[in-house]
């Protein structure tokens, strides 16, 4: 297929190319043509330049394989190495404040201010990966999701709380888990009453309304013997509990008459991993630390 | 039939034109369809919304637009243009246009298999090798009847010399057939199972598959385009090819050193360090030699750069050799590790292949078309210039735009994946790297919807060009006479 450049004799001459005043080839194949034109030099020496520089990448780095394996290369250099020397440096960086979190009490942690940022930048990193996917990134929560940065908290919002929670979940397959359980009242009481409820419980926020309607009256006394016992007597909510406090117009649910109806009649129950075997004890303290200073802890 | 060379001392022989036609409106068929699921797939990232669950998701329709856009548009049209290119350049009719006929229909049953396997989602989890083994082997028939047909036509030839085009489609037949078959070594469960497993596992696999998926870059959406190149580009510009030596040069270094450079797909993996360094280094050789074709493509228009000026079509051409060059500097640039290290995974790399395969292998082939067009079906010209020059300007501008939104997310991101505050923590978690791709997202939707909205003017105009009233048989052997507005 490979033909010399200049053609021999038997050929066809070459033309010159009027528009160029270069030879041809003197071949032709439907019409077109070839120009004898050479390579470009700066072609040719460009290339050149690029095969110099891998043989001497060659040199220096591992590039043949060999009877016995490859070629080493003179830097020494192996990308296991490259990737030790990276994650060294990082744990360079870390590593003068980690030793002094690693055994500092939480209440150590705040009132060393160099100790607490970097416990907040380690948590906000963790939660960012691991929590945001729920809570948002922000922590701003949503349906079915508590949100992190006000002061309504389910199990308590003091950084043992917080930690507490974050190590066994809610409802998880840890043995020490919040477990819970609000009762499904569609079993128990009748769907008039379970609306009268609703009209009762939804209005709570708001305080003893001026004119009570006759369906917040029996809401009223259906609270008293169904719900106080968990929620308490102003729906103050435990914490011990799990019960939600139900006057502070924060609903994880939603507070329209329809969301409270299906509440009660179905309950809740919703579910948070446990972190304890996912996360490093100091990631979790970490975490704990960052969303206890989300705004809201206690 | 159309054309004759006038220095030829022999008659024309009568070409075997309508399978020719037949594969060109497949290749455009096939483009607007590619082109389609690209814009919903670009949809899909920036609006989750748009995953059409189960049969329309991002991971099904992914391997979908790929092998539409490179298998079913590309494929189509190089069997188009190698089937006329070759029976131009040698002088002879093919050797059997029956088997031409079967590589057709047999080609696009292979494209249905391939790609209802993917809507049922039926894979084989090869990139750019999806398809399961049944329609594997069937590819294996068709492929190897258009190579037997290919040569033979090509060992009939009336030329005594091969013309440099049949180098580049005869490297790209041969290639794309050892590379399919090492690669799609597997046993099916059972002959009534669409599921198959490899031959190969662990790390060889993954250096058989890039060996494969890059030499797919390679020979198919490189050395089969630049042979497509070859023929259309001095054609069009009615000029001869810049160089002959540099032909022969380019083509040997192209094929030699293209197969080597697969490994780079896989830096900073558990592939052996030996094997990377090879890949990164054959891929920086590469670089001058696939320039060579860009070289010879732009330099033929030497004498006539006026041409340039008012053809649409050779503005179509120049273009692709510019994104080509661009393409290929690029591409050897991102296998260096320490750049590979940081676009490696990101938005860059998408860039980088659109870059290649809309303003390269889309652009080449759009200006072959637009030359092919009046020639088959014996028109004057094109239907319509004004329109040929409202494609070029909107794809361009949408390419532009795709490139450049991708360039911007794919630095960004891999920036942001590697920053590491004072105190050894990640400065950004990974879904703020994606928050931050969202409107460039965007932006690449609008370039490839205006890449797809060109291509549907183009339709249009090849439609009117058909339909216009055949000159008569005198005026027929003027095909390049200027088209009409």
């Amino acid at each position: 297929m490979v033909k010399s450049p200049k053609p021999p004799k038997s050929e066809p001459a070459g033309e010159i190319d009027a528009a160029t005043g270069v030879e041809t080839t003197g071949h032709e194949w439907d019409g077109l043509k070839e120009l004898n034109n050479p390579a470009p030099r700066w072609w040719l020496i460009v290339w050149l330049m690029t095969i110099i520089f891998a043989v001497g990448y060659w040199v220096v780095y591992p590039a043949w394989p060999t009877l016995d394996g490859h070629s080493k290369g003179v830097a020494g250099w192996t990308q296991y190495n490259k990737l030790q020397q990276d994650q060294a440096q990082i744990t360079r960086r870390q590593g003068v404040y980690l030793q002094r979190f690693h055994v500092a009490s939480f209440t150590q942690v705040k009132d060393d201010p160099a100790l607490y940022e970097f416990a907040r930048a380690g948590g906000a990193v963790v939660f960012k990966e691991n929590c945001a996917a729920c809570h948002g990134a922000g922590g701003e929560g949503r349906r079915g999701y508590p949100n992190l940065n006000d002061d309504d908290w389910l199990y308590g919002g003091s950084i043992d709380d917080i930690h507490t929670t974050i190590q066994v979940g809610i409802r998880s397959v840890d043995p020490d888990t919040h477990s819970t359980l609000m009762p499904a009242f569609g079993a128990i009481l009748q769907p008039q009453e379970i609306d009268d409820l609703a009209d009762f419980t939804g209005q709570l926020p708001q305080g003893v309304p001026a004119a009570p309607s006759a369906a917040w009256s029996r809401g009223q006394a259906l609270f008293a013997t169904n719900c106080v016992s968990c929620h308490g007597a102003a729906g103050e909510g435990n914490q011990t509990l799990g019960a939600p406090r139900l006057n502070d117009a924060i609903w994880l649910y939603g507070g329209d008459k329809k969301a409270l109806v299906e509440t009660i009649t179905r309950a809740r129950a919703g579910v948070m991993p446990s972190w304890k075997h996912r996360l490093s004890a100091d990631d979790q303290r970490m975490v704990s630390i960052y969303v206890h200073g989300l705004g809201g802890g206690e | 039939m159309t054309t004759t060379s006038p220095a030829s001392p022999q008659a024309a022989p009568r070409y075997d034109e309508t399978i020719i036609k037949y594969f060109t409106i497949a290749a455009m068929a096939w483009a607007i369809a590619g082109f389609v699921v690209g814009l919903l797939l670009a949809l899909q990232l920036a609006w989750p919304v748009f995953n059409l669950e189960p049969w329309l998701n991002f991971g099904r329709l992914r391997p979908l637009h790929t092998s539409a856009v490179i298998f079913a548009f590309g494929g189509n049209i190089l069997f188009a243009t190698s089937y006329h290119v070759v029976q131009r350049t040698c002088h002879t009719r093919l050797y059997s246009v029956k088997a031409a006929w079967f590589h057709f229909w047999g080609y696009q049953a292979f494209i249905l298999m391939a790609g209802l396997g993917y809507l049922f989602g039926v894979t084989q989890g090869k990139e750019y090798a999806e398809p399961e083994w049944y329609a594997d082997l069937w590819l294996t028939v068709v492929w190897v009847v258009y190579f037997v047909n290919y040569l033979m036509t090509l060992t009939m030839r009336k030329e005594k010399h091969i013309y440099v085009a049949n180098w580049f489609f005869l490297s790209f037949i041969v290639t794309v057939a050892i590379l399919h078959l090492v690669n799609n070594i597997s046993l099916p469960i059972s002959l009534v199972s669409v599921k198959s497993y490899s031959f190969w596992g662990g790390v060889q696999s993954a250096l058989i598959q890039w060996w494969y998926g890059h030499n797919a870059v390679g020979f198919f959406l490189t050395a089969g385009f630049l042979g497509m190149m070859y023929y259309y580009v001095p054609k069009q510009a009615d000029r001869p090819v810049y160089s002959y030596r540099l032909s022969i040069i380019h083509f040997w270094s192209l094929i030699f050193i293209y197969i080597w450079a697969g490994p780079h797909h896989l830096l900073y993996t558990s592939l052996p360090d030996w094997a990377q360094t090879l890949g990164m280094t054959f891929s920086i050789m590469l670089w001058m030699p696939s320039w060579g074709g860009m070289i010879n493509g732009m330099m033929t228009l030497s004498g006539a750069w006026h041409k340039l000026r008012d053809d649409p079509v050779l503005q179509f051409m120049i273009i692709a050799l510019s994104f080509y060059g661009m393409s290929t500097f690029e591409g050897p640039l991102m296998s260096i590790k320490t750049v590979n290290s940081l676009s490696h995974y990101t938005e860059w790399t998408i860039g980088h292949v659109h870059a290649g395969a809309l303003g390269w292998v889309a652009y080449i082939s759009f200006g072959a078309i637009y030359y092919l067009v009046p020639h088959l079906w014996k028109k004057p010209g094109m239907y319509s210039r004004s329109l040929i020059s409202l494609h070029l300007w909107i794809s361009t501008v949408g390419i532009v735009v795709y490139i450049a939104s991708m360039w911007v997310a794919g630095i960004m991101e891999g920036l942001m994946w590697r920053a590491y505050d004072d105190m050894g923590f990640l400065t950004y978690s990974f879904v703020e790297t994606v928050q931050a791709k969202h409107i460039y997202y965007i932006i690449r939707a609008v370039g490839g919807g205006l890449f797809l909205i060109g291509a549907l003017i183009m339709v249009y105009n090849m439609w009117r060009t058909i339909k216009l009233p055949s000159p008569t048989a005198g005026a027929a052997a003027q095909p390049a006479l200027a088209a009409a507005e």
